[in-house]
C-alpha cells in the first residue's frame, strides 16, 4: 500500500525533474551562447551535432542490429546538398574556378530550413536506394558493403567536378549552425528517437535485432522494417552532416572518410549500443574529450622529459579506449538501459527495500 | 595500343594481382576459421613494410635480412594481436569482435603515425630488384617479374601446408566446426595463432614487395589495399584460398586494365572494387569459388 502511494507521488515528481533539467539546460545554452568564447561555444555546438550523428547510427547499430559503416557517405550527401542549396550565386562562382557549376544549380539558393530538410530527404533517398539491395546481406557482409557504398559516394563526389567542385571542396558555406539551430536539431532528433522507440515500430526494430526469425514468425515484415530503419537513419545522418558542414563552413570529400564513421561508432559503443541517453551522454563526453585531449598532440613539458609534440597520440588514446571498452565492458556506459531519475538517486541513496519499483 | 604496351600492362596487372592475392589469403584464412573480418590486416601489411624499411635504413641490414626480420616480427605481431584483441571476444557477438578489429586497425594506424611519423618515406630499393630488363621492345623492372614468381612459390608451399600436413588438416577441421575440432583434440587456440601467424607473414611479404614496387611508405598505406583485398577474398569466395588468389588477380587485372584502356575513368579507380563487391554479393553471395553455407537457427 505504502509503496503504491509513494509511486504515485514519485511519478509527477520525476516529470518535474525532467522539465526542470530541460529548463536548466535551455538557460545554460542561452548563457553559453552569450558568454562562451568562440572556441568553447564551437565545442558546445559540436556536441549537439554529434548527438544527432550518434543517435542516427545507434538507430541502426543499436536498435535494429544492422551494422553500417557507411555513415560518412550519407553525411557527405547531406552536407553537400545543403551547402549547394544555401550558397549564393557569387559564392558558387568564387568556388568553381576549375570548371563552372552546372546551370541548374547556379542560381538555386534557398533559406536554411528547407535546404537542410531537402538535404535530409536526399540523403534518406540515397539510403533507401542503397539499403534496398544491400540489406539482404547480414552481419559483416552488410558492414563491408555499406563501407563500400560510403567510399563510392566519396569517389563520386570527388569526380563530379561540375556539381560538387570535386577535390577542391566548397568553401565559405553560410554559418547557419548556430547554438539555437544545432541544439534544436539535437533536441528534435532525441525526441524523435524516444517516441520512435516507444512506438510499435520501435518494438519491431528491437524484435528484428534480437531474433530475426522469431520476428518474422510474429508477422513482422523484416525486410521492410530494415529498409525503413536504414532510410530513417540516413535521413538523420544527412541532417547531421549538413549541420556539420554549416559549422565548419568548408567541406571537401577527404573530410568524409571512414575515420568520421569511426568517431561516431566510438561514441555509440561508448554510450552503450542501444541506449538513447547513452549516446547523448557519450556524444557530449567524447566531443569534449576530443578537444581537451588535443594537448596530447602538442609539445609537452613533463619535468623529466620534453616531447616536441606527438601528432597522433590523441587518436591512439581513442582507439585504445574503444578496444578496452569493447573487450572489458562490452555494454558501454549505459548498456541498453536508459537514463532515469531512479538510476541517479540509486547512485546516491542506498535503497533499503528490494524490488517494488518496476515502473 | 601496341602489343608491347599491352604486354607491359599484363605484367603490371600480374604483379599487382599477386600482391593482392598474398594479402587476400590472410583475410580468407582468418575469416574461414573465426568468421572475423580482420580489419587490422591491411595495417599488418603496412607494418611489414615499415619494419623492413627500418631494418634496411637504421640497422643497415642487407635487404634480404631485413625482409626476414620483418616477416618474423610481423608474424609474431599478428599472433599477439589475435591474443590481445580477438581472443577475449571469441564467444561474443560477431559485431563486438568486428568493432574490436576496427579499433585495432585504427590503433595500429595511429600508432604508426605516432612512431613512424606521418610524412611519407622513400624506400631504398635494392639494385638487384630495381634493375630494368628488356624483352625485345618490352622493358620492365625486375621486381615486377619477381613478384608473381615468388607469389606462385609461396602459394605452392601454402597449399602443401594446408592440404598435406597435420597442422593443415587441423586448420581445415577448425574452419569446418570449431567445437567438433576441439572434441577431436585439436588445440584450437594454437591453430588460430598459427593461422594469424601465416596470414601476417604473407601480408608482411606483400607489404615489403609492395614497397619495392611502389617505393613510398605512409602509415595509411594499408588501408586501401586492405579493403580491396578483403573484397578480393569475398569475390573469390571467402574461406577458400584458391578463391582469394583468383579474386586478387581479378582485382589487379581490372584495376590496371581499366586505367590503361579507359583513362577517363581512372578517377574512379578506387570505386571499382566496391562496385564489383556489391555486384558479387548480390548476385552470388558465396563468391566465385565459395561453398554454400546454410544459415543455422
Amino acid at each position: 500500500m505504502k509503496q503504491s502511494t509513494e509511486l504515485k507521488k514519485a511519478l509527477p515528481k520525476r516529470k518535474l525533474y525532467t522539465i526542470a533539467a530541460l529548463a536548466a539546460f535551455v538557460v545554460f545554452a542561452f548563457l553559453a551562447n552569450l558568454f562562451f568564447d568562440a572556441f568553447t561555444l564551437r565545442v558546445f555546438n559540436l556536441c549537439a551535432i554529434y548527438i544527432v550523428l550518434a543517435l542516427s547510427l545507434n538507430l541502426l547499430n543499436g536498435f535494429t542490429g544492422l551494422f553500417s559503416l557507411g555513415h560518412a557517405g550519407f553525411m557527405a550527401v547531406g552536407a553537400y546538398v545543403s551547402a549547394l542549396l544555401t550558397m549564393s550565386t557569387q559564392l558558387k562562382d568564387m568556388n568553381y574556378f576549375l570548371e563552372p557549376i552546372v546551370p541548374w544549380l547556379h542560381h538555386l539558393t534557398m533559406p536554411f530550413l528547407p535546404a537542410i530538410i531537402i538535404a535530409g530527404l536526399v540523403s534518406g533517398f540515397v539510403g533507401f536506394l542503397i539499403g534496398a539491395p544491400v540489406l539482404r546481406l547480414r552481419d559483416d557482409y552488410l558492414a563491408i558493403a555499406t563501407l563500400g557504398f560510403g567510399e563510392i559516394i566519396r569517389v563520386l563526389i570527388t569526380n563530379a567536378q561540375g556539381i560538387t567542385n570535386g577535390a577542391q571542396g566548397l568553401k565559405g558555406l553560410p554559418r547557419y549552425s548556430t547554438t539555437f539551430s544545432v541544439w534544436v536539431a539535437a533536441g528534435l532528433v532525441t525526441l524523435f528517437m524516444v517516441l520512435l522507440m516507444r512506438s510499435s515500430f520501435g518494438r519491431a526494430l528491437k524484435a528484428v535485432r534480437d531474433d530475426e526469425l522469431a520476428a518474422e514468425a510474429m508477422g513482422i515484415n523484416v525486410f521492410k522494417v530494415k529498409v525503413t530503419s536504414f532510410t530513417m537513419s540516413s535521413f538523420l545522418v544527412g541532417i547531421g552532416g549538413a549541420l556539420l558542414g554549416h559549422m565548419i563552413t568548408t567541406i571537401d570529400p577527404k573530410m568524409f572518410t571512414f575515420m568520421l564513421t569511426f568517431n561516431i561508432l566510438l561514441i555509440v559503443v561508448l554510450g552503450g549500443i542501444g541506449s538513447i541517453s547513452g549516446s547523448v551522454i557519450s556524444a557530449i563526453a567524447v566531443t569534449i574529450l576530443m578537444e581537451v585531449l588535443r594537448f596530447l598532440d602538442e609539445p609537452m613539458n613533463l619535468i623529466f622529459f620534453k616531447t616536441d609534440g606527438l601528432p597522433g597520440l590523441r587518436m591512439v588514446v581513442f582507439s585504445l579506449l574503444l578496444m578496452i571498452i569493447i573487450i572489458y565492458r562490452q555494454r558501454g556506459l549505459m548498456g541498453s538501459k536508459e537514463f532515469s531519475w531512479d538510476m541517479l538517486t540509486g547512485l546516491f541513496v542506498k535503497r533499503g527495500r528490494k524490488g517494488g519499483d518496476h515502473v | 595500343m601496341t602489343l608491347s604496351l599491352l604486354f607491359q600492362h599484363i605484367v603490371n596487372a600480374l604483379s599487382l594481382g599477386s600482391l593482392y592475392a598474398l594479402i587476400a589469403i590472410g583475410y580468407t584464412m582468418v575469416y574461414g576459421i573465426l568468421r572475423l573480418i580482420n580489419f587490422a590486416h591491411g595495417d599488418i601489411f603496412m607494418l611489414g613494410a615499415y619494419v623492413a624499411f627500418y631494418g634496411m635504413t637504421i640497422v643497415a641490414l642487407p635487404w634480404w635480412a631485413a625482409l626476414l626480420v620483418s616477416i618474423v616480427f610481423t608474424a609474431l605481431f599478428g599472433i599477439g594481436l589475435e591474443r590481445m584483441a580477438y581472443r577475449p571476444l571469441r564467444d561474443s557477438p560477431r559485431i563486438s569482435i568486428m568493432i574490436s578489429a576496427i579499433g585495432a586497425s585504427f590503433l595500429l594506424e595511429s600508432l604508426a603515425v605516432l612512431i613512424f611519423g606521418g610524412r611519407p618515406k622513400g624506400v631504398p630499393v635494392p639494385d638487384v630488384l630495381s634493375k630494368v630488363i628488356h624483352f625485345g621492345s618490352v622493358s620492365m623492372i625486375m621486381i615486377s617479374l619477381i613478384i608473381p614468381l615468388f607469389t606462385f612459390a609461396l602459394l605452392v608451399v601454402l597449399v602443401w601446408i594446408v592440404n598435406k600436413t597435420k597442422t593443415g588438416m587441423a586448420m581445415r577441421a577448425v574452419s569446418t566446426d570449431i567445437e567438433a575440432a576441439r572434441l577431436m583434440a585439436v588445440n584450437v587456440n594454437k591453430i588460430v595463432s598459427f593461422t594469424f601467424g601465416i596470414g601476417s607473414l604473407l601480408a608482411a611479404l606483400g607489404g615489403i614487395m609492395w614497397s619495392f614496387k611502389y617505393p613510398q611508405l605512409n602509415p595509411l598505406m594499408g588501408m586501401m589495399p586492405g579493403l580491396k583485398c578483403f573484397i578480393a577474398a569475398v569475390i573469390g569466395g571467402i574461406g577458400s584460398i584458391g578463391g582469394a588468389v583468383l579474386g586478387g588477380f581479378l582485382m589487379g587485372f581490372i584495376e590496371i586494365m581499366t586505367v590503361a584502356f579507359m583513362p577517363t575513368l581512372s578517377g574512379y579507380r578506387d570505386a571499382f572494387a566496391f562496385v564489383l563487391l556489391i555486384v558479387v554479393l548480390l548476385v552470388k553471395p558465396t563468391g566465385l569459388l565459395g561453398k554454400r553455407q546454410t544459415e543455422k537457427v
